[in-house]
C-alpha cells in the first residue's frame, strides 16, 4: 500500500490558471508519458482500422478517415460506416471503464477494485435485462439510466455490506464476488422468462461484445463521457486525500460521506454506460489504472487522465486481439479481457500476500 | 484433550445426545426418499406416486408412464442425488482441511477447471468416450486443485481463506474466458456441450451416470475412511501433528478424494455451485465436529437440496424450467455474502 501515498515524489508540475478554481500537481513525467501514449493510441487505432476482412493500408485509413478519395471506392465506406464506429466505441468504452476503476480503487483504497469483479457491471445489466423482460415495450433511451440506476444500488449495498467489516479490502473483493454471482443467477432467471428472440439479442449483449456497433452508440457514449470525464478529472484531489483514511480525510475538513457518494455515483455511471453499449466487460477497469500508476505515480491528477486514455488503449488493442486471434470469426471482447486480466489479478495477489 | 474441546463443540449442535446421530441420519434418508418420490411425479406429465413405484418395482414397457420414469425422470434425479451428495462431502473435506468457512469445489475453482478439462477434450477428441470423459473431468479438478492451492498459498502471509478464494475466483473467471473462446470458436463443440457447462441435470442418462458413479462411490467411502485423521485435522494443525499424524499423509489422501468426487460430478452435471459450500455448515450446525458423522450427513443433505432445487425449478415457472445452477446460485449467493461478510475472520 506504500505505492498508494500520494505525496512522496518531489517532481512536480504546477497547473493553477487564474481564471478556473481548480489547482493540479502532476508528476513531471506525466506530459512526455500521455505523449507517448497518445502516439500508441494513434498508431493502434490506425492499425486497427486498417485490419479486417480485407487489409487497408494504414496510409488509405487516414485518408478514408478524413474523406479523401483513394484509390478503392469501397474504402471510405468500410472504414467509416463498418470499423470506426466499433473501434472509437471500444476506445471511450475503456476510457470510461479505465475511470471507474481508478476512481473505485481510489474510494476504496484497495488496487484489486473493479466494476467487473465488484458486480456493478452485473448490477446494470440485471436491471436492464428485467426491463427489457417485462416492459412490453421497451425504450432504448431509458437504458442508460436503469443501467446507471443498477450500478449505484449495487455499489451502494457492496459498500454497505463491506461497510462495518473495517479496512479488509480483500474482503470488500469477496461480497463483490457474491453479488456479482447473484446477479448472473437473476439475469439467467430473468432470461428464461424472456421472448426467445429478446433472449438471444441479450446473450450476446451480456458476454460484452462491441461486434455491429453503431454511430448512435458512440454518440451516446461520447454525450455521457463530454460531462462525466471532466469531473471526473477534477475530482482528484479528493481522492488523494481519501487516500490519506477516513479519520485524516475528515480532519482536513472534507465532507467524507457526500464526496464518497459523489464519486460512487460518478464511478457507477461511468461503469453503467458501457453496460449499456456493450455488455459486461471485465478487468480492464482494474489493469487500466495499475499500468498507469506504474507510469506516472499514484497522485490523482494525473492517474486519472493516465488511465483514461491507458484503458482506451487497452480496449482498442483487446478488440483488435478479439477479431485476429481466431479470425475470420471473432471471440467477445470480455473473454480478450479476462485472459489479459486475470493473470495480472493473479500476479497481485501473489505479490502482496496478506 | 481433543475431546474436551469436541464435547464442548458438541453442545452447540441441533441433536445433543450422540445416540440420536443415526437416527437423525435415517431420518434424512427417509426425508431424501420422500422427495424423490414426489420429485419424479413433478412435470409436464402428472403422474401418480403409486405409479412411480410401480415402474421401479413391476416395469411394464408398454407403458407411456413407465417410460417417461424409466428413462427422463429416473436419470434426471438419480444424476441429482448423487452430484449433491459427491459436491456435498467434497466442500465438508475441503472446509475441514483449510480451516476456511468458503471452501467448496465451486468457489475455489475446481469445478471450472475440471469443466474446462472436458471442453478442451470435446474441442480436440471430439466425442471421446465416457470414460475419457471421467478421465479428462478428474484431471481437470486435480490441475485446478494444484493450480488454486499454489497460487492461494504462494507470497507474504501463506494460506489465508480470503486468499485462496480469491484464487479460486479468479481460475475460474479465467477458465471460463478459454471456455467461453472455444465455444465461440467450434460450434460443434458448442451444440455437443451448451447445456452441460451451465451446471444441468436434465436430460442425463444412465450410461453416463453408470461412468461416473465408481469414482463417486471411492470418494465417498475414502471420505468415510479418513473422517477421523480430518476430524482431528479440522481442529488445527498444532494438535493433529502433537497427536502425531503425518497431517501431509492425510491431506494428500483427502485431496485425491476431493478431486474423484468434485471431478466426477462435473462430468455428469456440469460445474453445479454452491452445493458443497452451504451443505457442510447446515450440517455442522445439526450434527456438530465430527467428520465421521459430518460426511454421511453431508451426502444425505446435498442430495435432498438437489432434489428440493430442481423440483422447485421445474414448478415455479411452468412450463418452463428455471435451471438448477440459477436455483442453487439463488441460495448459495446470499449465504456466500453472509459468511464472506460475517464468518471470515
Amino acid at each position: 500500500m506504500a505505492e498508494n501515498q500520494p505525496f512522496p515524489r518531489p517532481n512536480w508540475i504546477t497547473i493553477r490558471p487564474r481564471l478556473l478554481p481548480i489547482s493540479w500537481r502532476l508528476d513531471r513525467r506525466t506530459p512526455a508519458i500521455l505523449g507517448v501514449l497518445f502516439i500508441a493510441l494513434a498508431i493502434s487505432l490506425v492499425m486497427s482500422v486498417s485490419y479486417g476482412e480485407y487489409n487497408i493500408a494504414p496510409l488509405d485509413v487516414v485518408r478514408a478517415v478524413f474523406g479523401v478519395e483513394t484509390n478503392d471506392p469501397n474504402h471510405i465506406l468500410v472504414v467509416r460506416s463498418f470499423r470506426l464506429p466499433r473501434i472509437l466505441l471500444s476506445l471511450l468504452i475503456g476510457a470510461s471503464l479505465g475511470a471507474s476503476g481508478a476512481i473505485m480503487q481510489g474510494i476504496t483504497r484497495n488496487d484489486l477494485a473493479d466494476p467487473g469483479i465488484l458486480g456493478i457491471n452485473t448490477g446494470a445489466g440485471v436491471v436492464v435485462v428485467a426491463y427489457v423482460t417485462f416492459a412490453a415495450f421497451p425504450v432504448n433511451s431509458l437504458i442508460p439510466w436503469l443501467a446507471f440506476a443498477g450500478a449505484l444500488a449495487t455499489s451502494a449495498l457492496i459498500y454497505g455490506l463491506s461497510w462495518k467489516a473495517g479496512s479488509s479490502t480483500l474482503r470488500l473483493i469477496l461480497i463483490g464476488v457474491g453479488v456479482a454471482s447473484l446477479g448472473g443467477a437473476a439475469i439467467s432467471f430473468l432470461i428464461t422468462r424472456m421472448q426467445i428472440d429478446r433472449a438471444q439479442q441479450a446473450y450476446v449483449w451480456l458476454t460484452g461484445s462491441v461486434y455491429g456497433s453503431t454511430w448512435e452508440e458512440v454518440q451516446l457514449m461520447l454525450t455521457w463521457l463530454v460531462v462525466l470525464l471532466p469531473i471526473t478529472f477534477l475530482s482528484a484531489r479528493q481522492l488523494n486525500t481519501m487516500g490519506l483514511g477516513d479519520e485524516l480525510t475528515i480532519g482536513l475538513g472534507l465532507r467524507l460521506e457526500v464526496q464518497r457518494f459523489v464519486l460512487i455515483a460518478l464511478s457507477s455511471a461511468l461503469a453503467a454506460i458501457t453496460v449499456t453499449v456493450a455488455g459486461t466487460i471485465g478487468f480492464i477497469g482494474f489493469v487500466a489504472p495499475h499500468i498507469a500508476r506504474r507510469l506516472v505515480g499514484p497522485s490523482h491528477e494525473g492517474l486519472l487522465i493516465t488511465t483514461t486514455v491507458v484503458g482506451g488503449l487497452l480496449m482498442v488493442i483487446s478488440d483488435l486481439l478479439a477479431r485476429w486471434v481466431i479470425a475470420p470469426s471473432e471471440l467477445p471482447i470480455g473473454v480478450t479481457t479476462a485472459i489479459i486480466g486475470a493473470p495480472y489479478f493473479a500476479y497481485l495477489l501473489y505479490q502482496r500476500g496478506r | 484433550m481433543t475431546q474436551a474441546s469436541v464435547a464442548s463443540r458438541n453442545n452447540q449442535r441441533l441433536i445433543g445426545p450422540a445416540a440420536l446421530l443415526p437416527v437423525g441420519l435415517l431420518a434424512g434418508v427417509a426425508i431424501l426418499v420422500l422427495g424423490l418420490a414426489v420429485s419424479i411425479t413433478l412435470g409436464a406429465a402428472e403422474i401418480e406416486v403409486s405409479t412411480v413405484f410401480a415402474s421401479i418395482f413391476q416395469y411394464d414397457d408398454t407403458l407411456f408412464d413407465h417410460l417417461i420414469i424409466r428413462t427422463v425422470r429416473l436419470p434426471r434425479i438419480i444424476a441429482g442425488v448423487i452430484i449433491g451428495a459427491a459436491l456435498a462431502v467434497a466442500g465438508a473435506i475441503m472446509q475441514g482441511l483449510t480451516a476456511n468457512p468458503l471452501a467448496s469445489p465451486g468457489i475455489l475453482g475446481i469445478n471450472a477447471g475440471a469443466a474446462f478439462a472436458v471442453v478442451l477434450g470435446v474441442f480436440f477428441l471430439g466425442s471421446p468416450p465416457l470414460l475419457t470423459y471421467a478421465f479428462l473431468a478428474i484431471s481437470g479438478a486435480g490441475a485446478a486443485a494444484v493450480i488454486v492451492y499454489t497460487l492461494g498459498s504462494v507470497g507474504r502471509g501463506g494460506t489465508t481463506p480470503v486468499k485462496l478464494t480469491l484464487a479460486g475466483v479468479i481460475f475460474s473467471a479465467f477458465t471460463a474466458a478459454f471456455t467461453t473462446a472455444i465455444l465461440v470458436l467450434d460450434r460443434q463443440t458448442f451444440d455437443q456441450i451448451r447445456f452441460w457447462t451451465v451446471g444441468s441435470i436434465a436430460g442425463r442418462d444412465w450410461e453416463l451416470i453408470a461412468w461416473m458413479s465408481p469414482f463417486i462411490a471411492i470418494g465417498t467411502i475414502g471420505a468415510m475412511l479418513m473422517s477421523r485423521q480430518i476430524t482431528t485435522i479440522s481442529l488445527g494443525q498444532d494438535i493433529a501433528q502433537g497427536l502425531g499424524q503425518n497431517t501431509t499423509r492425510v491431506r494428500a489422501i483427502s485431496a485425491i478424494m476431493v478431486i474423484l468426487l468434485a471431478g466426477a460430478s462435473v462430468g455428469i452435471a456440469g460445474p453445479v455451485g454452491f452445493v458443497g459450500l452451504v451443505i457442510p455448515h447446515v450440517v455442522r450446525a445439526i450434527c456438530g465436529v465430527d467428520y465421521r458423522w459430518i460426511i454421511p450427513y453431508s451426502a444425505v443433505a446435498g442430495g435432498i437440496l438437489i432434489v428440493l432445487a430442481d423440483s422447485i425449478g421445474r414448478i415455479i415457472l411452468r412450463p418452463q424450467e428455471v435451471p438448477i445452477g440459477v436455483m442453487l446460485a439463488f441460495v448459495g449467493a446470499p449465504f456466500f455474502i453472509y459468511l464472506a461478510r460475517w464468518k471470515v475472520r
